[in-house]
């Protein structure tokens, strides 16, 4: 275990030295902002609008107590989709999705010896390939969880006046009710953290992947793991310090 | 010139290389040729810098390149071209990005220029018009050319080919061998190709090392090679019907 918590800080060392030219860095931070950012947004904006449903529909579910107002269910479904469900679930699901694709991506380029090609022209391959990455993951991700926020309670708010649980000016109460700026802030540090170890956990295992592709989707699905483990400690460290 | 002085690499337990000390001379088409699993690969990546050997100097026209620091080391790189086996193009990349990568990344050529040079080296390898092409959609053997087209795209010192006929039919791999002769004549470059295709030796091996279970065990020039007493060179050399037929005529 200590080798390879060695070889990534070495890696991400390496990672995050002075590039050779900026210009074709500058151009690989927007392709990769495209391919992990933009091409994420379909997947984030389904799945807050469904856990905004649920989280609205399951509070509801469990007010039993007529002494609880019916506001509570939009302050619920805000709090849990600032606190948690965006800024954790959604970086759960991206280590899924953009982990795995840049694991897979760097480890095919590994295994057919692309990296090798670059090191041997002089061009330092883990800069080139991982910065961007890393660089792009930092600044996108904060907003693919901001879109999450604003879908997330869109969604409480969409089944709860379609059903009729709950009507729209309580919701919206409620979603108001004691709202704490700070939250935001906190929602969005844990992002860079999480968007910062999704993409140099996922870039670890793809560029040190040997062997084949059966090796290449081996690494694939150790970065998924490894990530997920990892969002999941931060998640309890991060909170720990900034809410306790 | 390249220069290796007494170079040993292992792997754990496993000693790959042992005491290899060879020149590989400029302007001639060296070759490194061996059973698989003797130890050429791993020879040709210490002398590029991709392994780190345990012992010995890798001397480019003087200057060792192992006793270097990382600055030094880049500006050497920039001299060599490489030819991967599996060509090792950017998938991402059309074929006129994948050989002006080296270019922009290194030069302050604007995109003209760029383009120029592209084309200069896409024609020398007979690839016209082939420019928006992706690696994918092209056959093994105009990979192989447009790998050949990157890595003499920088004007390259040293040139390594590591099998470069891998894959490839008869035909094809004639026209790659001819390709690396004349490129290497041309440049004047110190040429290095590891191979195991003795039709490759034949046609294009000026000067040649063979490599057995990781120690030098014999050199010299193509015409030496034939007629060579040493057990396991002409073992390896005379393993095919056509080469014993060869060698038969030879004696006769």
């Amino acid at each position: 275990m200590f080798f390879h918590i060695g070889r990534y800080f070495e890696l991400i060392w390496r990672s995050f030295s002075r590039p050779e030219k900026l210009s074709i860095y500058r151009t690989q931070f927007v392709k990769e902002i495209d391919s992990i950012g933009l091409s994420s947004i379909g997947i984030v904006a389904l799945m807050s609008v469904f856990m905004g449903a649920v989280i609205a529909l399951q509070t509801a579910s469990n007010m039993d107590s007529p002494l609880l107002p019916a506001y509570t269910v939009g302050f619920t479904a805000r709090q849990s989709i600032l606190l948690e469900f965006s800024p954790t679930i959604i970086a759960l699901i991206l280590s899924g999705k953009v982990g795995s694709n840049i694991a897979s991506e760097i480890g095919t380029m590994r295994v057919t010896e692309q990296i090798d090609a670059l090191d041997i022209m002089g061009v330092n391959s883990a800069a080139y390939l991982i910065l961007p990455k890393v660089l792009a993951g930092l600044f996108i991700f904060p907003f693919l969880i901001i879109i999450s926020m604003f879908l997330g309670i869109f969604g409480g708010w969409f089944i709860c006046i379609s059903t009729g649980i709950v009507s729209s000016n309580d919701y919206i109460y409620g979603i108001q009710y004691d709202f704490r700026p700070f939250h935001v802030f906190y929602a969005l540090i844990k992002t860079v953290i999480f968007a910062f170890i999704i993409t140099t956990v996922a870039s670890y295992h793809g560029y040190f992947a040997k062997g084949s592709a059966l090796e290449v989707g081996r690494s694939s699905t150790k970065a998924v793991v490894y990530s997920s483990i990892l969002i999941l400690i931060f998640n309890y460290i991060v909170t720990q310090l900034l809410l306790i | 010139m390249i220069e290796v002085k007494n170079l040993y690499k292992s792997f754990g337990e496993t000693e790959v290389l042992t005491d290899i000390s060879f020149s590989f001379l400029k302007g001639k088409v060296n070759m490194i040729i061996g059973q698989s699993g003797s130890g050429k690969s791993v020879l040709s990546k210490c002398i590029v810098g991709l392994h780190q050997p345990d012992k010995g100097e890798v001397l480019y026209d003087g200057q060792d390149f192992l006793k270097l620091d990382l600055v030094d080391k880049k500006e050497i790189r920039k001299n060599i071209g490489m030819l991967f086996q599996a060509s090792a193009l950017f998938d991402s990349m059309t074929v006129e990005e994948n050989v002006g990568f080296p270019l922009k990344m290194f030069t302050n050529k604007t995109a003209k220029e760029i383009k120029k040079r592209v084309d200069e080296c896409l024609d020398r390898v007979n690839l016209e018009d082939k420019n928006h092409l992706y690696p994918a959609e092209t056959s093994g053997g105009m990979q192989k050319r447009i790998a050949i087209a990157r890595a003499i795209a920088m004007k390259p010192a040293y040139l390594f080919c590591d099998e470069p006929n891998s894959g490839l039919d008869p035909k094809t791999s004639i026209v790659i061998d001819n390709l690396i002769r004349e490129i290497t004549y041309e440049m004047d470059i110190t040429t290095i190709v590891i191979t195991h295709d003795m039709n490759s030796v034949i046609e294009i091996g000026d000067h040649i090392m063979f490599l057995y279970e990781g120690k030098k065990w014999w050199s010299g020039d193509k015409q030496d090679i034939l007629r060579s007493k040493n057990n396991e060179l002409n073992d390896f050399v005379y393993a095919s019907k056509f080469m014993k037929t060869l060698k038969e005529k030879l004696t006769t």
